[in-house]
């Protein structure tokens, strides 16, 4: 097939792609911490996202006190599950089975700082579903479902009924 | 291969890009700020506009329920419903219209075969032949089946240019499975297998033979009996035409053989509380209303794409994939999977490009306005057989351009420099 000419396109959008992709995002991608794995761990779970088959791996290895002494992750995932895990771990040292079972999705959302859409949001909470399901040593329960729209705006142009 | 028409491939010239274009609104399009590159019609296409006005004239003007009154509608609704049976016989080269069953999608028409056929069918220590290649719409109805009869499932395996091992399948069907199950055109390496070879193999074996058309039918000119398969899939939403309608094409002796899925209203010959006796095919297999406007939308599609040439078709296909491989072929880092090219080489054409995960990739390409998969494209045996999680797509219509893919790799540029690599 012949190669046609280039037609013009307008500039990208650049800015929301590279705030996306900033580079806090992008040394947690390529060099997450807490990556590994934790030999005679107290807990463990590994769990997939469906949409994709990325997987992660945690191990949690707790203290005397019963509180995260050291956790681990690893497996295969992209820039924003990679990333969010990697800060994730960075932050449970020292907490209790509880209290992991009490993180609330912003606390991801408010380590990643960027704005996670739809369709990236189950990258994004990976991690956290493991570490929960981890802590409880069965799958945690998890609301998985996207946001729900209006039906009618597909339509809105066919008028008012 | 040989091609499975008997229309004459001299027959393929070159069609106007610009008139397909015209005649998919979708394409219209902008995605952040850009014309939509739409590189993702192997997950659905976008619909013909002729197929929309099919479906839109038929519930503006005709629509009432099928096979049911003697009143005007009735009868005009059940005439455009078995016309549009009529038209996907015609398409797919049947040789009788009722061999044509309307099912949901292609997954439906596998579970449909799985439950009516095999139940009946396959026993206990029987075997099920599928391949390393499979979509799991063509793996889990089998192992659902295997489960429930204790049949054994035997893999085909596919070499490393992602084509199947030929001797290794004729080895495992010396095996007697009742049923080889295999993709026409693999989502995920866009190799064209050799249906008709494989089914004239197993029917020497004394095995049936279902192909599951999803990715093919779109861009193959289809012949049921130059295939010599016993059953094939189709989806139509792949096909320019609507969600929820497919097709399972079988023989119409087989299909007299086999007993019902759903029951319900319609698949019926007589009702009585001791018992019922069932309608004869394809009725027996359409249980409940049917989608009859989506039936109309698909068989209208495939009248369009019948119009531009399915010979072209696959011509395009070809000329699209054999450039996109030459362009990724540039990037540095970036690994296809799937035969390099030649013939039986058609679209979707999946990559990874070492240090962006599949999934950024997509998302960057989407700011560019192309739109791609990323993911394991329902293919996980696959992807575990290529060690890998997941892959990028991109997959072509007929009215994919060389520009469209020119944006691809500007997009993957992109992607590199987001990236630092």
């Amino acid at each position: 097939m012949a190669r046609s000419t280039r037609q013009s396109l307008p500039p990208l959008a650049s800015m929301s792609m590279d705030e996306l992709y900033r580079d806090q995002i992008l040394e947690h991608y390529k060099r997450p911490h807490n990556f590994g794995r934790i030999e005679g761990a107290d807990l463990e779970f590994e769990d997939t996202n469906p949409f994709c088959g990325d997987e992660q791996h945690v191990t949690i290895r707790l203290g005397e006190d019963d509180r995260v002494a050291e956790i681990a992750f690893e497996g295969k995932g992209c820039a924003i599950s990679t990333a969010a895990t990697s800060l994730l771990t960075d932050e449970l040292v020292g907490m209790s089975r509880e209290e992991l079972l009490r993180l609330p999705k912003d606390f991801v959302l408010e380590l990643l700082g960027i704005d996670i859409s739809a369709t990236r949001m189950k990258c994004a909470m990976l991690g956290l579903k493991v570490v929960k399901s981890a802590s409880l040593g069965k799958p945690a329960e998890w609301e998985d479902e996207g946001a729900a729209g209006d039906p009618s705006e597909a339509v809105a142009d066919l008028g008012q009924l | 291969m040989e091609p499975v028409s008997a229309k004459s491939p001299a027959a393929a010239a070159p069609f106007s890009i610009e008139k397909v274009r015209a005649a998919f609104p979708a394409l219209e399009r902008e995605v952040h700020g850009r014309p939509v590159a739409y590189l993702d019609s192997g997950a659905s296409s976008q619909r013909v506009l002729a197929s929309i006005q099919a479906v839109d004239r038929y519930e503006r003007r005709h629509h009432s329920n099928v096979h049911r009154g003697s009143h005007t509608l009735s009868a005009e609704a059940t005439e455009a419903y078995e016309g549009a049976r009529a038209t996907v016989a015609d398409h797919i080269g049947a040789a009788d219209r009722r061999e044509v069953v309307f099912v949901r999608n292609a997954t439906e028409a596998i579970n449909l075969v799985a439950r009516a056929w095999g139940e009946a069918n396959v026993g206990a220590g029987d075997r099920i032949l599928l391949t390393e290649m499979e979509h799991h719409s063509n793996i889990v109805p089998w192992q659902q089946l295997a489960e429930r009869a204790g049949a054994e499932i035997d893999w085909a395996p596919i070499d490393e240019e992602g084509r199947l091992d030929m001797d290794a399948y004729a080895a495992l069907l010396e095996r007697g499975p009742k049923l080889v199950a295999v993709t026409h055109v693999s989502n995920v390496l866009g190799t064209e297998n050799p249906i008709a070879e494989i089914a004239q193999l197993a029917h020497e074996t004394g095995a049936l033979v279902l192909a599951d058309g999803a990715q093919a039918a779109p861009k193959l000119p289809l012949d049921m009996a130059a295939l010599g398969v016993d059953f094939y899939a189709i989806t139509g939403h792949k096909l320019y035409g609507p969600t929820g309608i497919g097709v399972l094409w079988s023989k119409l002796d087989l299909l007299r053989e086999m007993p019902p899925f759903l029951g319900g209203g319609s698949m019926i010959r007589k009702v009585t509380k001791e018992g019922t006796t069932y309608a004869d095919p394809p009725a027996r297999f359409e249980a409940g209303t049917p989608a009859i406007a989506q039936a109309i939308g698909m068989a209208s599609a495939m009248r369009w794409v019948d119009m531009v040439g399915m010979e072209q078709a696959r011509a395009h296909e070809e000329a699209i994939t054999e450039y996109a491989l030459e362009r990724l072929a540039e990037v540095p880092g970036l690994r296809v999977f799937g035969p390099p090219g030649g013939p039986g080489r058609l679209g979707p054409v999946s990559f990874e490009i070492e240090g962006i995960h599949a999934h950024d990739v997509a998302e960057i390409l989407d700011r560019h306005g192309v739109a791609v998969r990323a993911g394991h494209h329902c293919a996980q045996p696959l992807m575990d057989r290529l060690e890998i999680a997941a892959t990028a797509r991109a997959s072509f219509g007929v009215y994919t351009t060389s520009e469209e893919i020119d944006r691809l790799l500007e997009g993957l540029e992109d992607a590199r420099r987001v990236f630092g690599l």
